[in-house]
């Protein structure tokens, strides 16, 4: 299936973000926003939800931490009871360093899975791009265009709005 | 919003606009190999050669090869894997203590920092292992069932914490690296003309493209890892020091360790970080990403560290005669005056008193300073894990036991021959991937350049920003409110 970006190209950030602005009110869709670096102020400016991985994070440290405890206690508690130093079998302050440990790597570990896996992001040859400048110097505003869309009021609007060139750009979606 | 004092100085000189930082970095990796790199990967490599010969020796002969005996039975592979732990700890300092602390200059130097960190915690992880005598039994550390060959692990035993900690240490950092690294992967990849590396870089990047959302997660996935790599980094240093102080050997049995190690530890790494940079920023021509600034900032942590370890040194002194032990205080007046006096007086000069020359301006601002003064704590940092290790061991409770250490010519391989492993591991990394984490870079290019469009404050116009926007129309504004 293959659909069809109008691409503002701008060189400045804070353009950019005004320019989303502006876009944004005269009712049309931005589709993304490609940047070569983390434009701050983006978020508000496209009204992208605060992203909840640092509860997911919370999440899997409690679970490693959980796992860690049930793994000592088992093991040394109750698996197989050793008297080692003459010390109690389920001895809690000796087994802080490893749960610690255990927490920070499933937090770790599961927070980055999940922000690969939820964002599309894994090994490919081919990554087909809207611009490839947008990972160089260019900020790449991208909006979808539909059949009854109006490029030339759209690259109007664009251009008023401070974008260097619109382009047009014909994408292949799986 | 954030307000950026008009005093700042840029963090990168010669106006750079976006694209020159992408030219910049990855004109190396585009770049042949220049003869200068194969000369210095063939000596790295002919030092992995003696690592091979060594730890060949160390498997097939066994343990006997090395110059430990039964008193002295942790001297050089314990040394080198503490040296080479706490050089990887500068690493985690500049990427996560830095970016919690929002030091904006960490952005040039963290991504070979963060190398250095991962190829130091390899060198590092290569002693426990093969002073196990049987590293293909390595699988023991870990809690296995009793079919695998042995009872569940001891998990009241601080060499045990050091398997979990140095274990989560390597793959958090390898982790946080790596996903800092993808959206420079993906910079190279749209540039790259050849297929293969076209292919390469593609499947590195992991189809990344930048967009608004993936970038919001991906701040927000770095703030959480900078987070709990902070403690974590901490944890790592204090359980190697539970190694020692909680044993019962005069000389390690001492509370002041972990703060002592791990301020250490960022003492020994950060002259690590100034040696490979000083050589990095020269080679790659990287003068305007790491600049004296840099350099100066490096040296101030480098010289608190080195008065904290100073301060830690005399404690332990005090603490001796204080406890009024009498194995205590024979464990410090040797060390200062018995057969290995020369390490421990080499280790106080080297970390005691050369550090203190940073106070100088000049020799904070001073390349060729800068460079001896690093190569100097790293020896003086090796210098004081042997005088910890060595000198506490050889004369302890009996004198009839006492005896003295002298390496082999097999522990000198090791050494010298992961120092090897580390710079061929480093100068694959300075060929193929991006030495500066250029998305990064990008993001702070505007700070401080004219403290006028961006962060609000006077624009005086005595520094005509590259980044003024060129097409903009007079309605944009020059003030926009960020949030930071």
């Amino acid at each position: 299936m293959t659909k069809r970006y109008a691409l503002g190209i701008f060189e400045d950030e804070d353009v950019l973000l005004h320019a989303i602005e502006n876009v944004r009110a005269a009712g049309v869709k931005i589709y993304d926003v490609f940047s070569p670096y983390p434009v701050h102020g983006i978020d508000d400016a496209l009204g992208i939800e605060r992203s909840r991985l640092p509860i997911a994070a919370f999440f899997y440290g409690m679970c490693g931490l959980s796992f860690a405890l049930w793994m000592q206690i088992y093991m040394l508690g109750f698996d197989w009871p050793m008297i080692i130093g003459g010390k109690p079998h389920i001895g809690l302050p000796a087994f802080i360093p490893v749960s610690f440990e255990l927490t920070v790597l499933f937090c770790c570990h599961g927070m980055v899975i999940t922000f690969y896996t939820i964002s599309g992001l894994y090994p490919r040859m081919k990554v087909p791009v809207m611009d490839v400048r947008s990972t160089d110097d260019k900020f790449v505003m991208a909006i979808e265009l539909k059949e009854d869309s109006d490029l030339g009021n759209l690259t109007q609007l664009l251009r008023a709005n401070g974008a260097s060139e619109v382009n047009e750009k014909e994408m292949t979606k799986e | 919003m954030q307000h950026v004092s008009p005093v700042r100085i840029p963090l990168v000189t010669s106006g750079k606009t976006y694209h020159d930082v992408t030219e910049d970095v990855c004109r190396q990796v585009e770049a042949k190999p220049n003869i200068r790199w194969m000369a210095a990967l063939s000596v790295a490599l002919f030092f992995l050669g003696v690592f091979l010969y060594s730890v060949y020796r160390t498997l097939w002969y066994g343990i006997g090869e090395w110059g430990l005996n039964k008193t002295v039975d942790w001297a050089w592979d314990i040394t080198n894997f503490v040296w080479w732990v706490g050089i990887g700890h500068a690493g985690t300092l500049i990427s996560a203590v830095l970016l919690l602390f929002r030091q904006k200059w960490r952005t040039s130097i963290n991504r070979a920092a963060e190398a250095m960190t991962i190829f130091a915690v390899i060198c590092a992880a290569m002693f426990p292992v093969l002073h196990m005598g049987r590293p293909w039994l390595a699988f023991w550390v870990l809690p296995l069932q009793n079919t695998f060959g042995s009872l569940w692990v001891n998990f009241n035993s601080p060499l045990l914490w050091d398997v979990f900690a140095i274990s989560t240490y390597f793959s958090v950092s390898l982790v946080f690296w790596y996903t800092g690294l993808v959206p420079d992967f993906a910079t190279i990849r749209d540039r790259a003309k050849g297929p293969i590396a076209r292919r390469a870089y593609a499947l590195l990047s992991f189809g990344w493209k930048g967009g608004a959302k993936h970038w919001s997660r991906y701040e927000t996935v770095s703030l959480i890892l900078a987070g709990v790599s902070t403690p974590l980094v901490l944890s790592v240093h204090t359980i190697v020091s539970m190694d020692f102080a909680t044993s019962v050997v005069p000389g390690w049995h001492t509370t002041i360790f972990p703060p002592y190690f791990v301020a250490g530890a960022i003492f020994s790494g950060f002259a690590m970080v100034l040696t490979l940079m000083l050589i990095t920023r020269v080679v790659f021509k990287l003068e305007d990403y790491i600049t004296l600034e840099h350099i100066a900032l490096m040296n101030k942590i480098m010289m608190i560290t080195g008065s904290i370890v100073g301060v830690a040194y005399i404690t332990e002194f005090f603490i001796a005669w204080y406890s009024q032990v009498e194995f205590e205080q024979y464990a410090f007046i040797n060390r200062a005056t018995g057969p290995y006096w020369w390490a421990y007086w080499s280790m106080m000069t080297c970390n005691v008193i050369s550090p203190q020359l940073v106070w100088i301006r000049r020799v904070r601002y001073s390349i060729p300073m800068t460079f001896i003064l690093s190569i100097i704590v790293n020896i003086g940092m090796w210098f004081e894990r042997f005088v910890i290790i060595v000198t506490s061991l050889h004369r302890d409770y009996l004198p009839s036991s006492w005896a003295m250490f002298s390496p082999s010519i097999i522990d000198i391989g090791i050494y010298v021959g992961t120092l090897g492993l580390f710079f061929t591991l480093f100068l694959l990394f300075a060929k193929f991937f991006p030495v500066i984490n250029m998305a990064e870079v990008k993001s702070i290019l505007k700070y401080g350049v004219d403290n006028g469009p961006t962060y609000g404050g006077p624009n005086t116009g005595a520094q005509q920003s590259a980044y003024r926007p060129t097409g903009a129309p007079a309605s944009a504004p020059v003030n926009y409110n960020k949030h930071d």
